[in-house]
């Protein structure tokens, strides 16, 4: 089957229902989508299918088949950050960090659709990442400097 | 005095090992350095002054003793050596301390002994030096009890000023400049004409002149990073998914495992039938390991399908299977066979108590899972009579020999990479996961074997938080606390995580009543006493430990007395408070918090404060009562740490401990049914999530003596911060955790 990951056709031999978390880190390598509970509850996993934030463990690989899929790696480098991920640097949301690129994926797609989000907003959409170290008062921050950002751009 | 006469008959903390042990080679082997374990590896021109700096001729590497478990500790140690070492972390490569007595942590001391944490009398300093010789002499090299500022606060600038003295030595010995001319910075030597020679130009010199070690350490007020904002070094990689943490491992020919151990745990594995999943996409090799079996695979969720095809039948628990048993065995401990020990008894408080009216009250805290987000994993290759592993874990010795102990090598043959881990809050101090990919990796030597658990599997096998209870009976007169007797029943964690590891854990368990038995108050009449319940449900240590049950029992029971007193909680208190660090402490906290101010109506306010691993750490809540439920509006924290390396860190780290502990307070427990637990993903134990997090504003002070570490302070208090102010809000007193099993949050 081929995927189209961060811009690339990417070809691969797995099964239609097997998660495309599992395809896009065992089979592709792209290790910054993580496995965090594997049932949509924490939302670890998330990535953009058609610039739509999905959790990409509820996501059959046959169903990501013609979509056009990006992951952290491809929302922006450690050279070329996307403002949600200098906004994130900015504010040192991370303590852990596992949980942080489901997190800035989640947030992007939210700025997408709401550029000027309030903490009403924040708190709704970012309320399926869970962070267990609690950086939540660091990431609704966070939230609204990259707002300002894209708004700015 | 009574402390320290008792003492010399107990061991606490770590075993057996260490007081006798200490007591009978005395200072003499505690004085003694480890060897480096940096030499073994140098080539020709390359230096290692001590475990922490290594330097070569194209990088200088700072080595950080320490587990990073995202409390960035890894950040907060460079910054020590560096701040000597005249150098930018930018400059350096990071590493983390192989397993090695030369990494040995002597903090641990502190909280070994039970004295009050600003005891400074001489023999309890040399009872604490006495412990903690013997921490270096047996080289327990741990992560744990917020001890990694502590512990390295002045090794690792030593070690960076050692650094720093050698390599001027070298330049000097080249250019013929006395050192006392020479000055460093940047990661370079100056000359006085100003031209610069940069450290590793010089290795190869410096590598052949011992080290100097007559070095002073500077003046805090000349520092440069330590104490100011800093980066921390992984903030980027964290920001860009490019962090590698355990689960992400890739090794040439690498096979993913999954694993089902009997979720009775400690019960045995009866018979299984894997026809099933032998046949399944995928599966390579389907393995028996204790308890358990394990499925190998080409993908990590073939794995885990494959492996939850497996039909199988588990044998009992060896503890209570139903959770009403178990709080019955709590409640059944209360007795003179099971007291632990008597921890404070000031005045007399069966007289002060006998002629009272006296208020009892009775406090519940249960099991709670640990569940950071990266499930439990470990990549083991087993070659020629040698292991190598790859984890995350805090405890890298214990690794060491734990894994040795299954492939039938010597410690010394296993080679542990530690892995930044995604979260830990003490599950990264247990072995099973390790010893299971050690297991499965035997039976295919050369191929390494990366075994991760499934969220259900994780959380099943977990060793919770212990389960706990209180019984206290105080007395009030005129406005004041007059009496309180606090009684604490709790299983030892530190006998059954000792157990796990073959250690028995003789004399009592100060963990059932930290934070409880040095409450910083003069109550006229006090006594607290820990009761040792039977081991249950295995359990292990959790972000704060004992104090996690205790401290919240110590002041959610005394902020009930103070009520009913009629008195102000922070009034009384403060009236109550016996050192003026603490006192401090609270008076920041009331004036962050504006106490006293008319909150209106609906509304609620309450208080804590707690001391856990030597930090007095106070905590002001408001709540507001809505349609939807109680909502918890705001938290204040001060917190004294003697010294804050980080402030921005600093922040995060309370912030950070403030929301695990309402969550859990809230929302979490861990019950057991069938001897299984019945939480198994996090839509059943979820902790904290964004929409309920509260503002929370963060002081770190700096009268403390001593600096101590910020991982685990500020957890303790919120429960019971917010139990008291949702009684001021709603007259309803919450004595059993988590809350929202007697009332709605927002």
């Amino acid at each position: 089957m081929r995927l189209l990951v961060n811009g690339e056709e990417r070809e691969v031999d797995v099964e239609d229902d097997m998660p495309l978390l599992w395809v896009l880190r065992d089979e592709l390598g792209l290790k910054g989508t993580k496995y965090g509970c594997g049932i949509a509850q924490c939302g670890a996993c998330t990535v953009h299918m058609d610039g739509v934030a999905v959790r990409s463990c509820q996501v059959a690989a046959a169903t990501a088949e013609g979509a056009d899929v990006v992951t952290i790696e491809g929302l922006g480098s450690p050279e070329t950050m996307h403002a949600v991920q200098e906004a994130w640097v900015e504010h040192q949301v991370a303590q852990c960090g596992y949980c942080q690129s489901g997190q800035i994926m989640q947030a992007a797609s939210l700025l997408d659709t709401n550029p000027e989000p309030t903490d009403e907003d924040i708190d709704i959409v970012m309320g399926g990442n869970l962070c267990r170290c609690g950086t939540y008062p660091r990431i609704r921050a966070a939230v609204k400097t990259a707002a300002t950002k894209l708004r700015e751009a | 005095m009574g402390r320290l006469k008792t003492i010399g008959r107990r061991s606490f903390l770590i075993g057996s090992a260490t007081i006798l042990g200490g007591v009978a080679f005395g200072t003499f082997m505690a004085a003694r350095p480890h060897e480096n374990p940096l030499l073994a590896g140098l080539g020709e021109g390359e230096a290692a002054f001590n475990p922490f700096v290594k330097l070569t001729s194209t990088e200088i590497t700072l080595i950080v003793p320490h587990a990073d478990i995202g409390q960035g500790v890894q950040s907060a140690q460079a910054a020590l050596i560096a701040e000597e070492l005249d150098i930018e972390v930018e400059q350096v490569k990071l590493t983390f301390g192989e397993p090695s007595a030369a990494y040995y942590n002597t903090a641990f001391a502190e909280e070994a002994l039970p004295f009050m944490s600003f005891d400074d009398r001489s023999a309890v300093e040399t009872m604490r030096g006495v412990v903690g010789g013997v921490l270096k002499m047996v080289g327990i090299q741990g992560t744990g009890g917020s001890t990694s500022m502590p512990d390295q606060y002045e090794k690792l600038r030593m070690a960076g000023a050692v650094a720093r003295e050698t390599i001027k030595a070298a330049a000097s010995q080249r250019t013929g400049v006395p050192i006392g001319e020479l000055k460093t910075a940047n990661g370079a030597v100056e000359l006085p004409d100003g031209t610069t020679i940069a450290y590793t130009d010089l290795a190869a010199e410096a590598a052949e002149i011992a080290p100097v070690t007559k070095v002073a350490l500077r003046d805090p007020s000349t520092w440069s990073k330590v104490g100011k904002p800093m980066m921390r070094t992984d903030t980027l990689a964290k920001s860009t998914g490019t962090q590698s943490f355990g689960i992400d491992i890739e090794l040439d020919g690498l096979v993913h495992a999954s694993v089902r151990a009997n979720p009775r745990k400690g019960g045995e594995l009866i018979y299984f039938d894997a026809t099933n999943a032998e046949t399944m996409r995928g599966v390579q090799a389907i393995v028996p390991v204790t308890n358990g079996v394990a499925v190998v695979a080409d993908n990590t969720w073939r794995a885990i399908q494959a492996v939850n095809a497996i039909d199988i039948d588990w044998g009992q628990a060896p503890y209570p299977p139903e959770m009403d048993d178990h709080w019955a065995k709590v409640a059944a401990s209360f007795v003179e066979e099971r007291l632990d020990d008597e921890w404070r008894a000031d005045g007399d408080v069966e007289a002060a108590l006998s002629d009272a009216d006296v208020i009892s009250i009775e406090n519940r805290a249960p099991y709670v899972a640990h569940q950071p987000l990266e499930p439990l994993n470990a990549t083991v290759l087993v070659t020629d009579g040698a292991v190598e592993i790859w984890s995350g874990h805090q405890m890298p010795r214990f690794v060491q020999q734990q894994v040795a102990a299954v492939a039938g090598v010597e410690a010394e043959q296993v080679k542990f990479h530690n892995q930044f881990s995604g979260g830990s809050f003490g599950h990264r101090l247990e072995f099973e996961h390790l010893k299971q990919a050690t297991e499965v990796a035997m039976t295919m030597p050369g191929t390494p074997v990366k075994l991760t658990y499934s969220r259900e599997e994780d959380f099943l096998q977990d060793f919770p938080r212990q389960i706990a209870m209180s019984r206290a009976q105080g007395a009030v007169e005129n406005g004041r606390v007059t009496a309180l007797s606090l009684d604490i029943a709790a299983p030892s964690v530190l006998a059954s995580q000792g157990g796990r590891l073959g250690q028995s854990m003789p004399g009592a368990d100060m963990q059932i009543v930290a934070g409880a038995w040095n409450m910083p108050y003069d109550i006229p009449n006090l006594r607290v006493r820990g009761y040792r319940v039977p081991e249950l449900a295995p359990v292990s240590s959790w972000r704060s430990v004992g104090a996690s049950h205790a401290g919240f029992f110590a002041e959610n029971t005394l902020d009930e007395l103070i009520r009913a007193a009629g008195a102000d909680p922070m009034e009384e208190r403060l009236r109550l408070v016996n050192h003026p660090v603490h006192r401090t402490v609270l008076e920041t906290v009331a004036e962050m918090a504006n106490w006293g101010e008319n909150l209106g109506p609906n509304r609620g306010r309450g208080l804590a404060l707690v001391e856990s691993f030597g930090v007095p750490t106070a905590e002001v809540i408001d709540v507001s009562v809505t349609e939807a439920g109680i909502k918890v509006d705001r938290v204040c924290v001060a917190s004294d740490v003697g010294k804050v390396i980080d402030p921005i860190n600093f922040e995060n780290q309370v912030q950070g401990g403030v929301v695990w502990a309402l969550g859990h307070a809230i929302n979490s427990e861990v019950t057991y049914s069938d001897g299984m637990a019945e939480q198994t993903n996090y839509h059943a134990a979820e902790g904290m999530r964004i929409f309920q997090t509260p503002e929370i504003i963060v002081r770190g002070l700096e009268n403390a003596e001593k600096i101590r570490g910020i991982g685990e302070p500020p957890v303790p208090p919120a429960a019971a911060a917010l139990a008291s102010a949702i009684f001021d809000a709603t007259g309803v007193r919450l004595r059993e955790m988590p809350f929202n099993k007697f009332m709605d949050f927002v």
